[in-house]
């Protein structure tokens, strides 16, 4: 089945909200070899201007999962996600996440491309904090591989 | 740490240079901080099943440490207003002998005005650029 055109244009319904733990942040910071006492101890977070632990930049994709689950389950989508390679992702921040945000995300479509047999889908998502604040935009482009004959 | 400043910068400057050893373990953990368990990254079978020369590194993990020599070099994660990548190439991770990955962040281009700096990154396993247009934008006085 090939990805539907439709679903350019298209917005999803937020996610429920994510609160960002401390320890989450400390376990993704590690994992991405961030070793700046910002990301591990709040102590030190605060003397820099921060209410708590700072994430690393590419944390939002945490929240991001959840959008992209929700645009893999949709129905009419006709994405198979094992023919889905990611070509390229970008963040742009507002503000960097910190342990204690409470995270909305919200995921549009704005484009949907064929080339060459392939399907390209941009998906955009905006994570605003508790306060209605835009924190980071995450855009993905998701490469879904056409049927081999 | 002090912010450097836009001024002192010039196009081609390097300003962070690290390598990062990889092996099975950096994928397990960050499989687990980020939720993303696809089988690709840990089971030679399955990937070997899907046409892969073998277990792949997250795309986003090495996108997610490419960054962070910029991030300690800017001194605060607050001055990086934009990052992207495009995945290239995959990262394979020998079971014995992982992969290591080679970051260089040199300047790229230089916005006095909006106060921007956009740091180029070089990201290499070998000779091989495994991202291609790996770009972050860090805010500077």
């Amino acid at each position: 089945m090939p990805v539907n055109p439709e679903l350019q244009g298209r917005t999803f319904p937020p996610t429920e909200p994510y609160l960002v733990g401390r320890e989450k942040v400390r376990e993704f910071a590690r994992a991405v070899f961030a070793t700046d006492p910002i990301n591990l101890d709040p102590e030190a977070a605060k003397a820099a201007g921060y209410d708590d632990v700072v994430a690393p930049p590419t944390f939002a994709v945490v929240v991001q999962e959840r959008t992209l689950a929700q645009l893999l389950a949709e129905p009419d989508a006709g994405i198979d996600f094992s023919r889905v390679v990611h070509g390229d992702q970008r963040f742009t921040f507002s503000r960097p996440i910190v342990a204690g945000d409470l995270l909305t995300a919200t995921l549009t479509v704005p484009s949907v491309k064929t080339l060459g047999g392939h399907s390209i889908v941009t998906a955009e998502t905006a994570v605003t904090d508790a306060s209605g604040a835009h924190v980071v935009t995450t855009i993905s482009a998701l490469v879904v591989r056409g049927e081999e004959d | 740490m002090a912010a450097p400043a836009l001024a002192d910068l010039r196009v081609g400057d390097i300003v962070a240079e690290e390598s990062f050893p990889l092996t099975r373990d950096s994928l397990v953990r960050y499989a687990g901080a980020s939720g993303d368990f696809n089988p690709i990254h840990y089971r030679d079978d399955v990937a070997r099943a899907v046409g892969l020369p073998g277990v792949l590194a997250h795309g986003m993990l090495t996108m997610g440490f490419a960054v962070q020599p910029v991030v300690d070099w800017a001194g605060d994660p607050g001055r990086i207003a934009d990052y992207q990548v495009r995945f290239t190439r995959p990262v394979v991770v020998d079971p014995e002998l992982g992969a290591v990955v080679s970051v260089v962040a040199k300047v790229g281009q230089l916005d006095a005005e909006a106060g921007v700096a956009r740091i180029d990154l070089t990201v290499k396993v070998g000779e091989e650029t495994v991202l291609g247009k790996a770009q972050v934008r860090v805010s500077l006085d």
